[in-house]
Parts: C-alpha cells; structure tokens; sequence
C-alpha cells in the first residue's frame, strides 16, 4: 500500500518548519516520526496532522566523542523532548552552552525549529532534523 | 522439540587492532570447538555466523560461506545474522532452533568482528548505523549517547542523584576489570580503580571513557548438537534450557517503557517461562555492559534486583562472586572486550566453561545453571539464553 505521508515528504514539510504526523482513525494515537501503521494500534487508517512542535525535554546528553565527519560539531547536545501532543522526538538543542548543561534542563519546555543534516558517504540523502531551543 | 547441547566451544584472545581477518579470527574459535567436540569440520551441517560490520572494516560481505569453507565445511548452508551488538546471540537461537527441530544434528554457531581494526572515528559512525538513520543519526547520536540519554533518564526515574549513580557506574566498571584481569582472554587484564573511572574523560555526558566498553577484534564459536549426538560426544553436555528474543523499534518509540528495556523483559521472559526457572535459579549472568550503565539497568530488567535498586546492589557486592547473582566474571564486554559480532558467542562460551568449572580464579563455585543476555543497538534486538549442566 502507498505512504500516507513518506519520509520525503516529511523530510520537505520539516525543511520550511512544519511538523508533520499521522492521526489514528481508529485510537487517535498521534505517531511521529511518520510510519506506516500507527505506534499504539497497527491501523493503517491515518491522516497527515500539523503538530505544534512544542514540548519538555524529558533527557539529554552532550556529546563531546563525535562520528567519523561530524568532528567539527563537537560538542553537541542532543535532546528527547516529549511533544505536547505525545510522541518523542530526538533532535538538538541550541541557544545554550553545550558543555555546562546539566539534569536541571530535563523538564524544561522547548519549541522546535529545524536544522538540515546534509548527510554523508553512507547516507541515503540529507535529512531535516528538529533543533529546539528553550521557551523563555 | 529435541533437547540441544554446547558440546565444544571455542574463542580467540579478544584484543585491540591486530592483522587477522575476522573469518580467520572466526576460523580459530572454531577449529577449537570443532575439536573439543571431538568431531571434524565435515561432520558440521549448517553454519550460523554473527558479522556487524565486516563490509565497512573489511569490505567482507558474506564472510559466513568463505568461512565455512575457510574450516574445511564444504558447501554446507552458511547464514550471515546482522543483529548489530547481539548478532551472534540471534545466530546461537536459530542455531539452536534448527537443532531442536530435528532438521539438523549438529551445527557451529559463532561470530567474528574487526571493529578495533576500523580506528574510533569510523566505529563510531558504524555502531551509530544501528540506530535509525532518518530519525536519530541526523542528531549526531553515538551508541555511547544512547547510553547517556537513559542514563539520564534513570537517575531521574529512580530519584538516585547523579553523583550518587556516577558512583555505582564506576564499581560496575571497577568490578568487570578485576575479572578481566583474571581472564587470559580478555582485552584489559589490569585492575583499575574509582578515581581512574571518575578522572576519564568525557565521551557523552554522563559516560566517561571507562563507562565505555572498547571497539574490539576477535571471534568466538560453538558447536550445538541433539542430545542423543551430545551424549555420545562429551561427558560434559551443556544443555539450552531455554532461550528468548524481541524487537523494538528506535528509541523515540519506546517512551512508554525507558529506561526500561522492553525487549530485554519480553526476551527474558520467554527464556525464563521455557525453563521452567525464575532469576533465583540462575547461579551466573554473563550480561550486556556495552556502559557501565547498561548493566544496571539490565540487572534491574532481568529480575535480579527491584527496579531502581541494581545499582545499590552492585555498590554492596551482590554482582560479584559469593554475591547474589555473580555478574559478567569474564570480565563482560567492558575488560574482555565487545568484538560485536562474537559477542554474544563469547558470553556462551563463559558460561559454558563456568559451568564445566574450568574458570581458574574466576570461577563461580558449584555453578549449574548460567544465563546470557545481549543487546543489539538501542534495544532493537535482545537476546536472553538460559544454559545447564547435563551431569
């Protein structure tokens, strides 16, 4: 069966900011990143939704070892922010010092924007990632 | 379904960067279970090999039919099982399965890595394949970030300050260098102490380098066989009493569960539930410390300890030999060392040989019945194998 909504078009709808995710016709689950069938129940009955990109971090790390290619963006945090609308979503933290965060930054809300990572050797294409910066 | 044995096994010295190939490092753990079998290369019918990242270390594709035929087992079915850390753990249950099914009588089952070979900043883009590449890797995540965002996560959970956890990680890597320093095979065989845990350097807050298991070359092999084949090969069978394994997609989708682990406590239940045991039964674990954190919460998954209590429980010597549960006392991924793809052949390897009492300083005394747990990516695959004595 077709995508309801494909990784390339969620991948263009986040290069101009926008959220996109899947609306459960069946539980009303919201899943996001995009899949096939919803997270909670399997259905495939999903519609595209426009989501806030508002939520709490709920953990962090700063990465100071980076991947081969990625030394240069040493050091980095990376976030899980739970959106307001409930799915999780891994993506950057910027706005702040990255090596003086510490646990007091997990609970703290966020809001989302995007950086573009333009891939490398061994990836299928460059890919939007979320970046979130603290709501003051 | 037959009852099936480890009647041989085999494993290389793991190690840093060195010059053999992994089907060579493969080849040598093998040999050696092949002839602590008592049995001859073309008495194997069927070959199962755990191999993450050869193509990239190597540009190895399909090691399993060169090895295969590399040991003198000509033409016999070989499969390749890519199941990121806890390929050879996913290899050993097929293995097992073909064996208990009545198709095969006797097989090898192993692994073999080259990732020391690949140098930190290309491992490190590897091992960060195993996490999703769309949705994860774009974020700059390594495996030892995975660790530290549950970390984290855990201190937080559990209301352990981070200190006070930092603490407890660093016994669990104190702990699995005293064995590794008794164990001729291991990667590390030097004790360390606190201060030079806590002193390390930063890799991922909170994970200091000696939070971090090493990139590893080595290899590692078994030889499982029916239990009438068992029987007339050693005195000595080992026997599978059961043996558990789950999925779970990235780490964004399991939410609802982290730090927990699901698929470790869906894997260990069903080797727990076709065994008839329960954690109290089990006298050994050799379990996945790929960080110092991952054992604590693996400890805490498994059963052993309640959840938010496996560090407390490591700080007061309940993983350690004449503890509750002796943990990892082949040093475990952290000191022995983590060739990713012999890994989980090598925890079945230790087991083996503990429960055969062949563990010298190491040993946990009277052992019968031991129990593997391994962990592919960020919980993407986990394998849990429950193993006892036949005598």
């Amino acid at each position: 069966m077709e995508h309801k909504l494909s990784f390339k078009d969620y991948n263009e709808a986040l290069k101009q900011n926008k959220l996109l995710g899947l609306k459960c016709k069946q539980c009303g689950a919201v899943t996001v990143p995009p899949k096939i069938a919803c997270s909670k129940c399997s259905s495939t009955e999903l519609d595209i939704v426009e989501l806030s990109g508002k939520g709490k971090i709920q953990t962090f790390t700063t990465v100071f070892v980076a991947p081969e290619g990625r030394e240069g963006e040493c050091p980095y945090v990376i976030v899980l922010v739970e959106l307001d609308e409930g799915p999780w979503m891994m993506g950057n933290l910027t706005g702040i010092e990255a090596n003086k965060v510490t646990m007091e930054i997990m609970g703290k809300k966020v809001k989302m924007g995007h950086a573009v990572f333009p891939g490398d050797k061994y990836s299928a294409g460059d890919e939007a990632k979320p970046l979130f910066s603290l709501v003051t | 379904m037959r009852k099936v044995a480890a009647v041989g096994v085999g494993m290389t010295k793991f190690s840093g960067k060195q010059d053999k190939t992994a089907i060579e490092l493969f080849a040598e753990a093998a040999i050696d279970a092949i002839n602590e079998s008592n049995l001859k290369p073309k008495d194997i019918q069927a070959l199962f090999m755990g191999n993450a990242l050869g193509d990239f270390a190597e540009g190895q594709a399909q090691p399993q039919a060169f090895a295969a035929d590399y040991i003198g087992a000509f033409n016999i079915p070989a499969n390749k099982y890519e199941n990121a850390c806890a390929s050879s753990s996913a290899a050993f249950r097929d293995a097992f399965m073909w064996v208990a099914s009545g198709f095969y009588d006797i097989v090898l089952v192993g692994g073999a890595e080259t990732a020391a070979k690949m140098g930190t900043p290309l491992a490190t883009r590897t091992f960060a394949m195993a996490s999703d590449s769309r949705y994860e890797y774009p974020c700059g995540i390594t495996f030892p970030g995975v660790f530290a965002l549950i970390a984290h996560l855990y201190a937080k959970k559990y209301g352990i300050p981070l200190e006070k956890l930092k603490q407890q990680m660093a016994q669990v890597t104190v702990n699995s260098h005293y064995y590794g320093a008794r164990n001729p095979k291991a990667q590390f065989q030097k004790e360390i102490t606190m201060d030079d845990v806590l002193n390390s350097f930063m890799v991922c807050q909170p994970l200091q380098l000696y939070d971090c298991c090493p990139f590893s070359d080595g290899g590692s092999a078994i030889v499982l066989a029916s239990e009438e084949k068992a029987k007339k090969l050693t005195n000595k069978p080992v026997y599978v009493a059961g043996v558990g394994q789950a999925s779970a997609g990235n780490l964004l989708s399991q939410k609802e569960y982290l730090p927990r682990i699901r698929s470790r406590e869906l894997a260990a239940k069903q080797s727990y539930d076709m065994s008839g045991l329960s954690p109290k039964d089990i006298d050994v674990i050799e379990l996945h410390d790929c960080f110092s954190i991952a054992t604590i919460v693996a400890l805490d998954s498994l059963g052993f300890f309640e959840f938010g209590k496996s560090g407390e429980a490591v700080e007061k010597g309940e993983t350690k030999l004449g503890g509750k549960i002796p943990v990892n006392p082949s040093g475990g991924l952290k000191a022995k060392g983590h060739p990713i793809g012999a890994t989980g052949t090598a925890q079945v390897y230790e087991i083996v040989r503990q429960l055969r009492g062949e563990c010298g300083e190491r040993q946990v005394e009277g052992a019968k019945i031991g129990m593997t747990d391994t962990l592919g990516g960020d919980g993407g695959t986990l394998c849990n194998v429950i193993l006892k004595r036949g005598w």
